[in-house]
């Protein structure tokens, strides 16, 4: 991580600062980012629903900022990365990610999160990952 | 038996029918995606920018590019593979495809294999699409930068196809 405050960790990252993400809050294994609705963001002009690869970059931000905020971690990269599709995103609302490292082994980190837009009762998408995980030395 | 088709008009009729498609997906631009055609072979390339970079330490491309690139890339050759009769039959033509925009599948699940750090420079992508029904599809992509045989990602996705006219 690199920076002093939570929002240094999403400026650092230049495609997160590219699609506007918000780190909204972080620590102990969990984060919640959310990003602003774009014109240039949009993958079908027909409803001018947001792309899924969007969405996706959200969650893999989300999921390795939970990841670096789990006690000890040093550094992370993804190993893979479901997401599942559940509904469109509502046109015009802000994504907001919520990402959970719910187990760590000496190496590898388990994620799983979900992504709302306003409508907080219904996910857009859900998605479950393994991350690779380094631990500081000298514990 | 009829003449056959110039090749500059097939090309030319390919050609704008696939440029239609793809600049219809602003997201595909926001990334510089293009695609190159070789008959109805789709490769994806993703030249280098610096706003694609997820780690600057090492420098790598960020994780949510890779999965961008794969998505699209998928959800293209999809859409290509579900045009392309129409389009070299003739029964749309680009300028009913601009006129009209096609709708595109929808992507149910997306999963990616970060194999290699993804390096500050172009990558490419091919997909496959494995089985088309009227209703669902199963795609899979593979992107690499350098050498064709060692992959930086692969990813495998199912998709809702959009409703089409027999007309």
């Amino acid at each position: 991580m690199v920076g002093n405050s939570p929002q240094d960790f999403i400026e650092a990252l230049p495609f997160a600062r590219a699609l506007g993400m918000r780190l909204e809050e972080i620590g102990d294994g969990k984060a919640r980012i959310s990003m602003d609705w774009d014109p240039r963001f949009v993958g079908d002009p027909a409803t001018g629903v947001i792309h899924g690869g969007a969405v996706s970059a959200l969650m893999d931000t989300c999921g390795g900022a939970a990841v670096m905020s789990y006690p000890g971690a040093l550094t992370t990269a993804t190993i893979d990365l479901r997401i599942d599709y559940m509904r469109a995103a509502t046109p015009g609302q802000r994504i907001t990610a919520r990402a959970e490292c719910y187990h760590v082994t000496r190496r590898v980190a388990f994620v799983r999160a979900t992504a709302h837009d306003e409508d907080s009762a219904n996910p857009v998408a859900t998605a479950a990952g393994a991350f690779t995980f380094d631990r500081k030395e000298g514990r | 038996m009829a003449r056959p088709e110039p090749v500059q008009q097939v090309k030319r009729r390919r050609d704008l029918a696939l440029k239609t498609l793809v600049d219809s997906v602003p997201y595909a631009g926001f990334l510089g995606i293009i695609f190159e055609r070789h008959g109805d072979e789709l490769t994806a390339v993703l030249p280098y920018d610096e706003k694609l970079i997820g780690n600057p330490v090492l420098p790598a491309l960020h994780g949510g590019v890779i999965a961008s690139f794969l998505e699209v890339t998928a959800i293209i050759e999809l859409s290509w593979a579900m045009l392309w009769d129409e389009v070299e039959t003739g029964r749309l033509t680009p300028e009913a495809m601009a006129a009209n925009l096609p709708r595109l599948p929808k992507t149910i699940d997306f999963t990616v294999d970060y194999l290699r750090t993804g390096l500050p420079r172009d990558g490419y992508a091919r997909a496959r699409v494995n089985r088309s029904g009227r209703r669902y599809a199963s795609v899979h992509v593979e992107a690499w930068q350098d050498n064709r045989a060692r992959l930086f990602a692969q990813a495998t996705g199912h998709f809702l196809m959009p409703p089409r006219g027999n007309g």
